[in-house]
């Protein structure tokens, strides 16, 4: 991803900033111009309060370069509370510890490094729900 | 003298972080025992000393960055849990001021990186400080300057660190990670009042690091007395002295922990007892997190305190300085702390690693 790409995405990829249709009031992620789901135009900026559940997962060996020193690791397909399906890795946790359903809750951390003198790339992630008192 | 602003500042949320791997100092000394024993020749107390770490170490251990962690990404979560137990809106907080001397970015601010992610951009000052590990407390200051004098309704002050440490030096049996933010606002709406806050610097070299270097260096003898000593000492005796207060008045104390002796030494002398400090001393458990090391003890009083306590927070910095707060806690504690995992829970989040786990995770195998 070039560093204009990444400058126009920062908030989707912050803090899971999505949309509402103001049509049929499904919530969107990522952001677009055109509701997936009837078709209107999009709607106002929403975001996702981060909690969701493992739909499915699996391990990644062969990773793409600039993840390399993360690996292995794991790649879910999280279904969103609030509806949306989003591939994020997992972290603070094992792969063998990882099961579908489990419940996750989004945290910011490092996706990788453009190289020593590149841009350090920050996104979603999704860790074990670990919230206090709830 | 006591810094006071215009209107009276409070801290209407805060937050922790720490990171849930955990290196014991028992297993630094097992891959450098005989690096140790040729240099730790002769009497020498410096701050991490060797002979306190080998003395101490059984039990001891520090919090450890996972692989996609650093100071932006801790500074991130420890500002949700302070917006989460204050109920502000993002979009009122006027500046996002990260101390640390674990930077991402040499140049280019981790304040702007924490505002975006925490929903406060763009109308925010957003800036980094450093101060060895007084920046933490020095941004708090400078917060409770733009709330008082009425320019801003809210201000977030973060003191976070990855401390870096060159593998085989004293400075790695304690050198930790994590810390806190500190949200800002009017007394009224606050879970603590700051009561009175002041500084007491000086230019003493006991710790510094020169630009394009990786690790710092420090000057063992020099670090106790002038440097912990000289500062800790006369700032927290100032503000007692000022506020009309002796250790006896006072709830909970905390200070900067650069291992356990110091602080503990310090605090004696100051006339307080343990039942006094033991919440907030932290250091055995996490490590020294630097410009993180006081805020973070603070955060563990502030999920025990009770309505209407007294707590002296004193943090230090290398080169070298010390930042006295004294706050009073309020009604609102109670409720606002079951909003966000505790410090203990951090802590409790434990995963003890090895050496090697942590060479890799530190990244030393690329820097040698
Ligand atoms: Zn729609």
């Amino acid at each position: 991803m070039s560093i204009a790409s990444l400058w126009r995405t920062r908030q989707q990829r912050y803090s899971l900033q999505g949309e509402t249709c103001p049509d049929c009031h499904q919530a969107i992620f990522p952001p677009r111009d055109v509701c997936p789901y009837c078709s209107e135009a999009a709607g106002p900026l929403h975001t996702m309060s981060g909690r969701g559940e493992v739909y499915s997962y699996t391990k990644m060996l062969n990773v793409p370069d600039g993840f390399l020193a993360q690996r292995p690791y794991t790649v879910a397909l999280v279904k969103l509370e609030e509806g949306p399906m989003v591939t994020a890795q997992l972290t603070d946790i094992s792969e063998e510890d990882v099961e579908i359903g489990m419940p996750v809750e989004m945290v910011t951390r490092k996706l990788r490094e453009e190289g020593d003198s590149g841009e350090i790339v920050y996104g979603y992630k999704f860790r074990p729900v670990f919230a206090a008192a709830d | 003298m006591l810094n006071q602003p215009l209107k009276q500042v409070g801290i209407v949320g805060y937050g922790a972080y720490i990171p849930r791997y955990r290196l014991p100092a028992a297993e630094i000394s097992r891959v450098w025992t005989e690096e140790i024993e040729s240099v730790s020749q002769g009497p020498r107390q410096g701050k991490n000393g060797l002979k306190e770490g080998r003395a101490t170490a059984a039990g001891i251990e520090k919090a450890v960055p996972g692989l996609d962690e650093d100071t932006a990404t801790m500074s991130i979560e420890a500002a949700r849990n302070a917006l989460a137990r204050s109920k502000v809106d993002p979009q009122e907080i006027r500046a996002v001021w990260v101390g640390s001397e674990s930077h991402p970015y040499a140049v280019k601010p981790t304040g702007t990186i924490v505002a975006e992610a925490i929903g406060a951009a763009p109308a925010a000052q957003a800036a980094d400080w450093q101060f060895a590990c007084k920046a933490g407390t020095e941004a708090v200051q400078a917060a409770i300057g733009l709330v008082g004098s009425g320019m801003a309704p809210y201000a977030l002050a973060v003191g976070m660190d990855t401390a870096q440490s060159r593998p085989g030096d004293a400075l790695e049996y304690t050198a930790g990670a994590g810390g806190a933010a500190l949200l800002l606002g009017a007394a009224g709406e606050s879970v603590a009042v700051i009561e009175r806050s002041l500084g007491y610097v000086s230019d003493t070299t006991d710790f510094w690091r020169r630009p394009g270097q990786q690790f710092p260096s420090h000057a063992e003898r020099f670090s106790g007395d002038p440097g912990y000593f000289g500062h800790v000492l006369p700032a927290a005796d100032q503000m007692m002295r000022e506020a009309g207060l002796t250790a006896a008045e006072i709830d909970h104390v905390v200070v900067h922990q650069p291992n356990v002796k110091f602080p503990v030494r310090a605090m004696r002398t100051l006339g307080f007892e343990s039942e006094q400090w033991e919440n907030g001393l932290l250091v055995a458990e996490i490590g020294n997190t630097y410009a993180g090391s006081a805020l973070v003890g603070l955060t563990a009083i502030l999920d025990i305190a009770a309505e209407g306590q007294l707590v002296l927070v004193v943090s230090y910095g290398s080169g070298a300085g010390s930042d006295a707060f004294l706050l009073r806690t309020t009604g609102h504690l109670t409720a606002a702390r079951m909003n966000a995992p505790s410090t203990g829970e951090y802590i409790g989040r434990r995963i003890e690693i090895d050496y090697a786990h942590y060479v890799r995770l530190a990244g030393k195998l690329a820097a040698h």
